[in-house]
């Protein structure tokens, strides 16, 4: 379960203060779907990096699963990031002199899982993106439905809580980009909390709950019937 | 993250940038090679210079007249003397029980012709102990026979070198050559080899009687004594004995210098040996720059790689973590680059053994480790700094490339 309280968050540009976050009040429970959404600048991305621990709120606390994070060194964030959460990006991140199937292995690689496990998680990994027989491929020899796919599997190879997404389908014509979000819709069938930014509304529809920001607060908060 | 993932994570990482690594491979490679090479031909000069005092003969002591001051704020010259060394010092000499042999050394210049060939060359005079002393060979003929030196003869033993200048390939023995207009009859020819060495070359001379030789130059005075100690624990006696002998018969004046052969490569290997690390170090700064340059590229692909850092922060790598792989990728080029950097100086020091076969090269044995430890260490030292960059960029800027 994830609680925000007051969370603000500011940048300095120059001599001027951004004020991204201002004082939000949030809470998603365990197996939600959520989309994020708002214009640009409203500070989307902001909560989302916070969410996953990528980034520290300056006031405010944050709870995960009951925890105070506010206070916990880099390194206990970056343990914290392994466990509960898994990260897609609008474009991909996949490392480009890796295949698709060492791009899904670097998580449990990093985390000193045996070759052997590790072949057999991937393999699934890839099969429930349908990306068996690419396994091989370079992310340059993929389209980027596929690649988008291959960061899916890649974020759920440590069979995280929370699935975060910041614009999953914005590099994505609208065919690749139904198929993606069929793929996290799935995961969040089977019980993973999804957490979605996007811009298009169609896609935001069809997530039971709807949060609006707007200016670094959040505007509408809605659950569907 | 285990061993060998980690090695197969800094593979794939210096593999993906190819342009990136060879170049640091070579710089590393290049360093590496050229401290071996240095410190091989630095060594090989030692050895050179060693051997050549092998050849001089062995518990050898030169004595030469004048007292090398060594005091005051003055070089070391050698005192103009009224007391000169004479064949009769010399003789003197023999007497002492530490010394096996002495060989008077007169030295002039002198015109040698024969036939219609002249040439001008240093004349020896000297005595058939030389022969022992400098262990010297025939290659025709005999050197000169023993007996009184103060009795001279028209006869002459020359160098291989003069041989050929002035007979060409026909036999010189028996023939007559004129030394500065006197006759004098070549007994015999000395062979090349043992005739080079340090400070005495006898390839382009003609050895006389010393005798005869003081009198072709008119001077009684001798250019040096040759004396071989009666062992090598003898030389220091063989010295006392030289300058005491000496002092009493120069009316107690202490007016000569000698010198042994021990103390002589003590000195070159020392001045040679300093040398060679010298050279060593030099080549070793051509490591430092190649260590900045590292330094140079890897912050660069720190910054290209910043968006695979962001990942890896992303999927939970903490920091230490990050600072461990980059790390790992320094020391694996460092290794790479000392290996290409062994074989290459190696193979420059075997290439050169085969193109000088008579220059004794060779790589000293603390060469291999000094280059190694120093470019490993170069390596990893200047990584340190991209790498804690690396380890500590944030992890957002970092995903947006920034
Ligand atoms: N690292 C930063 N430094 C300075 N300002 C920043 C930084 N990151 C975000 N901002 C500012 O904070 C505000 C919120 O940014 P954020 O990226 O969260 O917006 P967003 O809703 O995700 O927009 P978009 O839809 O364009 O992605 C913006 O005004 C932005 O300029
Ligand atoms: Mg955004």
């Amino acid at each position: 379960m994830i609680q925000f309280s007051k969370v603000s968050r500011e940048f300095e540009v120059g001599d001027e203060r951004v004020r991204a976050l201002r004082d939000i009040d949030l809470e998603i429970r365990d197996g939600e779907y959520a989309a994020i959404m708002g214009p640009s600048g409203s500070g989307k991305s902001t909560m989302l990096n916070i969410l996953g621990l990528l980034d520290r709120a300056d006031q405010g606390q944050y709870f995960l699963d009951n925890q105070d994070t506010t206070a916990l060194t880099e390194k206990k964030r970056a343990a914290l990031r392994r466990q509960h959460f898994g990260f897609v990006f609008q474009s991909f991140h996949l490392v480009p002199r890796m295949t698709a199937a060492q791009n899904v292995e670097l998580p449990l690689n990093l985390d000193g899982v045996s070759p052997r496990e590790r072949r057999q998680r991937v393999s699934d990994a890839l099969d429930a993106m349908g990306l068996a027989d690419r396994a091989r491929h370079r992310p340059s020899q993929l389209s980027g439905g596929q690649r988008q796919r291959v960061a899916i599997a890649r974020a759920m190879i440590m069979q995280p809580g929370v699935l975060l997404a910041d614009e999953p389908t914005g590099n994505l014509d609208s065919t690749s980009g139904q198929e993606v979000i069929q793929a996290l819709e799935a995961l969040n069938q089977r019980g993973i909390t999804l957490i979605i930014i996007t811009h298009n509304p169609v896609i935001g529809e069809r997530a039971n709950r709807r949060i609006h920001m707007q200016d670094g607060a959040i505007e509408a908060d809605t659950v569907a019937a | 993250m285990r061993p060998p993932d980690v090695f197969a994570f800094s593979m794939g990482a210096l593999s993906g940038a190819r342009t990136r690594t060879w170049l640091m491979l070579l710089a590393m490679a290049i360093g590496v090679s050229s401290v071996l090479l240095l410190t091989a031909v630095g060594e090989g000069t030692r050895r050179y210079v060693n051997n050549q005092f092998m050849n001089l003969g062995s518990h050898l002591l030169i004595v030469m007249p004048g007292k090398l001051e060594t005091t005051g704020g003055q070089p070391p010259i050698l005192s103009a003397t009224e007391v000169d060394l004479t064949i009769d010092d010399a003789i003197a000499l023999t007497r002492s029980h530490s010394i096996r042999r002495v060989a008077p050394l007169a030295l002039g210049s002198a015109p040698i012709s024969y036939d219609q060939r002249e040439r001008t060359v240093n004349v020896i005079g000297s005595t058939a102990s030389l022969y022992e002393v400098r262990k010297l060979k025939m290659s025709a003929g005999r050197f000169l026979p023993g007996g009184d030196p103060t009795r001279g003869a028209a006869i002459a033993v020359i160098g291989d070198t003069l041989k050929t200048e002035l007979f060409g390939s026909s036999t010189a023995l028996g023939q007559r050559i004129r030394i500065d207009g006197q006759k004098f009859r070549v007994i015999g020819v000395l062979e090349a080899a043992g005739a080079a060495g340090v400070g005495m070359d006898l390839r382009d001379t003609a050895v006389i009687p010393v005798a005869t030789a003081q009198s072709l130059f008119d001077s009684p005075s001798l250019f040096r004594v040759m004396v071989e100690a009666d062992g090598h624990n003898a030389i220091p006696r063989a010295e006392k004995a030289i300058i005491d002998i000496l002092r009493v018969r120069h009316n107690g004046e202490e007016d000569v210098t000698v010198i042994t052969q021990d103390a002589m490569l003590a000195t070159f290997n020392t001045i040679l040996g300093s040398l060679t690390y010298a050279v060593g170090g030099i080549a070793a700064i051509s490591l430092a720059v190649a260590g900045i340059l590292i330094m140079n590229v890897m912050l660069v692909a720190v910054s290209q790689r910043k968006a695979e850092i962001g990942l890896l922060k992303a999927i939970g790598s903490p920091g230490s973590q990050i600072l461990r792989l980059f790390l790992a990728e320094a020391t694996m080029l460092a290794l790479l680059g000392t290996f290409a950097g062994l074989v290459l100086g190696f193979s420059g020091v075997w290439g050169l053994a085969i193109a000088l076969p008579d220059f004794p090269i060779g790589v000293p044995y603390w060469a291999p480790i000094a280059a190694t430890g120093t470019s490993l260490a170069t390596g990893v030292v200047f990584c340190l700094l991209p790498a804690r960059r690396a380890a500590r960029l944030d992890p957002v800027l970092a995903l947006a490339g920034h």
